[in-house]
C-alpha cells in the first residue's frame, strides 16, 4: 500500500493553473525526486501536501485513508513533515524557538503553561548534533550562516516520527560538505521507513539518493518512473519539453 | 559541555555588562535619571512630592498604552487608534455613571467597546488583509466620532452614585503611590513574562519576524493579530476609565495625538517599528522619558512648544542608536 497517494490534483490561484490533475504515489521509506522549472508547480504541491492550501480538486491519501488537511497542523498530526524553500525561519528568534515553532513544549507552573526551554534547547542540541551541524540552540537565525539556517530548517522535521518527510531545495544554499550530509540523513531516514519527496534542480542530488523520479512540466506531471530506469539527460529534456513524456 | 564549547559559547554569547551596554533600554533609562538628577539641582520644584507624583501618574497612562502598543509593533503592525479608543472607553464609562450605573458595570461596558474596536481593527487586518496603517487611521476617526456623539460633544463631570470611587480610581493613592503606577507595574511584569514564557507572546514575535513562516509552520496567525488587536484597545480601554477619574471630567478631546507620544514611547523603549523587537519594560522607560522630558520643559521655563522638538530628537536617537548597534554587531 503507498504511503502518500495524490489522485487528480488540481490547484488554480484565480486565472494560474498551477497544478492540473496531478497523480503520485509514494511508497514507504522510497525517495522521489520531484523536479520541474521554475514555476513549474513543485512547491504548490508540498504546500498542498502539507496543509497551508487545499486543492482546487482531487484527493490526498495516507496509508490507504483519505485526509483532507484544513491547516499545517492537521498534516503535521499524520506524520508529515516539510522543510519549505524559503527555510521558513522567524531571523528575530533563536534556533531552538524556530525547531519547534508552532508546537512549543509546555511546562505546567502553578496552573499556567509556560514555555519549556529547557527541553527546548536541549532536543534542538541533539537534532543538531545528528545533522553535524555546529548550530547552537540559543543563537538568534539572524545571525546565522546558510548551513546553520537550513539545518534549523531540517531539525523541525526530525521532531516527531514523521511518515513523510517533503523536502523543498534543501540543499540549495549549502556547501558541498553539508550537501552530503543531509543526502545522508535522507538515506537514514529512507532505512527507518520514512518517505521523502525531495525538490531540487541539481541533477547529481537527485540521482544520487532518490529512487524514483517524477517531473513537473506547467503543472502537469510528464514522468514518474524508476530513477535507475531514467538518466539525467531525460529528465532534463522532460523538464524543458524537449521529451513530451516518458 | 566540553570546555572547547564552552569557549565557544563564551565568546559567542557576550558578558552581562556588555549586553546591558548594548541596550537601548538601559542607555534610554539613563538619560531619563540624568534627566531627573539635573531637574533636581536646577529647580527646586522637581524634587518635591506633589511634583513627582504628577510626573508618575501621568507616565504611566502613556506607558500603559505603550506596553499594548509595542506588542503591535512586535507583531509587525501599528495602531493608530489608541487615542480615539481612551476617548471612547472613557466616554462609555462617565455616560453610563452619569445616568446612574455603578461603577463596575460602566467600566465593563467601557472595556468591551475598546475590545469591540481592537476586534474590528483585528478582522479587517487579519481577514480582510487590509494594511493596519489605514485600518486603524479610519478607527481613528470613527472611534472618536462615536465618542461625541455619545456624550452629543459635552463635557462630563458628575458621574453619579459611584462618581467618588471612579475619581478614587483613577486619581487616588495609596501608599503614596497614584494608583495607575499599580496597574503600569501588574501589566509591565505581567506582559514580560507572557512574552518570552507563553506562545502567544512566542507567536507574536514570530509573526513580527517572519509572517509568511509563521503561517506556514501552522501558527493561528490570524486569530492572534486579533487578539493583539483587542489586546491593544484593552489597554487604551483601562487607560481611559483611570484618565476620567483622574481629570474628574472627560471631555471629546481627551486622548487626542495620544497615539504619536504611545508610539513614540515604544519606539524610544526599543519596539522596532519592522516588526519582531520590543520589550514591556522599554515601553515603560520610554513613556518616562518622554513625560521627563515634558516635566523638565515645564519646569525650567522653557515654551512647551519645544517639546514636540525633543521627543522627535530622541525618536530619531533611538533609532539611530538601532541601526549603529546593529551595525557593530554584525561584524
Ligand atoms: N500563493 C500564490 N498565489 C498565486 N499564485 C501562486 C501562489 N503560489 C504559487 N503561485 C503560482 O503557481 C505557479 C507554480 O509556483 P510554484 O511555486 O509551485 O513553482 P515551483 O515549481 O516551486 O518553482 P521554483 O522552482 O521556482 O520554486 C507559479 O506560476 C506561481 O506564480
Ligand atoms: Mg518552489
Amino acid at each position: 500500500m503507498s504511503r502518500l497517494r495524490l489522485t487528480g490534483i488540481s490547484k488554480s490561484f484565480g486565472a494560474i493553473q498551477a497544478l492540473s490533475d496531478v497523480s503520485l504515489e509514494v511508497a514507504p521509506g522510497e525517495v522521489l525526486g520531484l523536479m520541474g522549472d521554475n514555476g513549474a508547480g513543485k512547491s504548490t504541491l508540498v504546500k498542498i501536501v502539507a496543509g497551508n492550501f487545499r486543492p482546487t480538486h482531487g484527493s490526498i491519501s495516507i496509508d490507504g485513508d483519505t485526509v483532507d488537511f484544513h491547516k499545517p497542523r492537521d498534516a503535521q498530526r499524520q506524520g508529515i513533515e516539510v522543510v519549505y524553500q524559503d527555510l521558513a525561519l522567524c531571523d528575530n528568534l533563536s534556533a531552538a524557538s524556530n525547531v519547534f515553532l508552532g508546537r512549543e513544549p509546555r511546562r505546567r507552573v502553578a496552573g499556567f503553561r509556560f514555555l519549556d526551554y529547557s527541553t527546548m534547547h536541549r532536543r534542538s542540541a541533539e537534532l543538531f548534533a545528528i545533522l553535524k551541524s555546529e548550530t547552537r540552540p540559543r543563537d538568534l537565525v539572524r545571525r546565522m550562516s546558510g548551513g546553520q539556517r537550513q539545518a534549523v530548517a531540517i531539525a523541525r522535521t526530525l521532531l516527531s516520527n514523521a511518515k513523510i518527510v517533503l523536502m523543498d531545495e534543501p540543499t540549495a544554499a549549502i556547501s558541498v560538505r553539508q550537501v552530503s550530509e543531509v543526502l545522508d540523513l535522507i538515506h537514514r531516514l529512507s532505512d527507518q521507513g520514512i518517505s521523502v519527496v525531495l525538490i531540487s534542480h541539481r541533477m547529481p542530488d537527485v540521482f544520487a539518493v532518490c529512487s524514483h523520479i517524477a517531473v513537473l512540466r506547467r503543472g502537469e506531471l510528464v514522468a514518474s518512473k524508476l530513477a535507475k530506469d531514467s538518466s539525467p539527460e531525460e529528465v532534463t529534456g522532460l523538464i524543458t519539453g524537449a521529451i513530451e513524456t516518458a | 559541555m566540553t570546555t572547547l564549547e564552552q569557549a565557544i559559547d563564551f565568546s559567542q554569547h557576550r558578558s552581562p555588562v556588555s549586553r546591558i551596554l548594548g541596550s537601548q533600554i538601559f542607555w534610554v533609562f539613563a538619560a531619563a535619571v540624568l534627566a531627573c538628577l539635573a531637574l533636581t539641582l536646577l529647580t527646586d520644584s522637581f524634587a518635591t512630592q506633589r511634583n513627582l507624583f504628577n510626573v508618575t501618574r501621568n507616565f504611566a497612562f502613556v506607558g500603559l498604552i505603550a506596553i499594548g502598543m509595542t506588542t503591535v509593533i512586535a507583531s509587525g503592525g501599528i495602531d493608530l487608534s489608541v487615542g480615539s479608543t481612551v476617548v471612547l472607553a472613557a466616554m462609555v464609562i462617565s455616560v453610563l455613571m452619569s445616568t446612574g450605573y455603578p461603577f463596575w458595570i460602566s467600566a465593563v461596558a467601557a472595556l468591551a467597546a475598546a475590545a469591540a474596536v481592537g476586534w474590528l481593527n483585528g478582522l479587517l487586518i487579519a481577514y480582510v488583509g487590509m494594511p493596519p496603517f489605514v485600518v486603524t487611521l479610519g478607527m481613528l476617526s470613527a472611534a472618536r466620532s462615536l465618542a461625541m456623539v455619545l456624550s452629543n460633544n459635552k463635557m462630563i463631570w458628575e458621574f453619579g452614585p459611584d462618581h467618588d470611587l471612579l475619581l478614587w480610581v483613577g486619581g487616588g493613592s495609596t501608599l503614596g503611590l497614584p494608583h495607575p503606577i499599580y496597574v503600569l507595574v501588574f501589566l509591565a511584569a505581567l506582559m514580560s513574562v507572557v512574552y518570552r514564557w507563553t506562545r502567544w507572546g512566542q507567536y507574536v514575535f514570530a509573526i513580527g519576524g517572519n509572517e509568511q513562516a509563521a503561517t506556514l509552520t501552522g501558527i493561528p496567525v490570524k486569530r492572534i493579530k486579533v487578539s493583539i488587536y483587542v489586546f491593544s484597545a484593552l489597554t487604551a480601554g483601562v487607560a481611559g476609565i483611570l484618565m476620567a477619574g483622574w481629570l474628574g471630567s472627560v471631555t471629546t478631546n481627551l486622548g487626542q495625538a495620544m497615539e504619536l507620544t504611545v508610539i513614540a514611547a515604544a519606539v524610544i523603549g526599543g519596539a522596532n517599528l519592522a516588526g519582531g523587537q520590543g520589550t514591556a519594560l522599554g515601553a515603560v522607560i520610554g513613556a518616562l522619558l518622554i513625560e521627563v522630558i515634558r516635566n523638565s520643559l515645564i519646569l525650567l521655563g522653557i515654551s512647551t512648544f519645544w517639546q514636540g522638538m525633543f521627543i522627535g530628537c530622541f525618536i530619531i536617537i533611538a533609532v539611530a542608536f538601532d541601526r549603529i548597534r546593529n551595525l557593530s554587531s554584525s561584524d
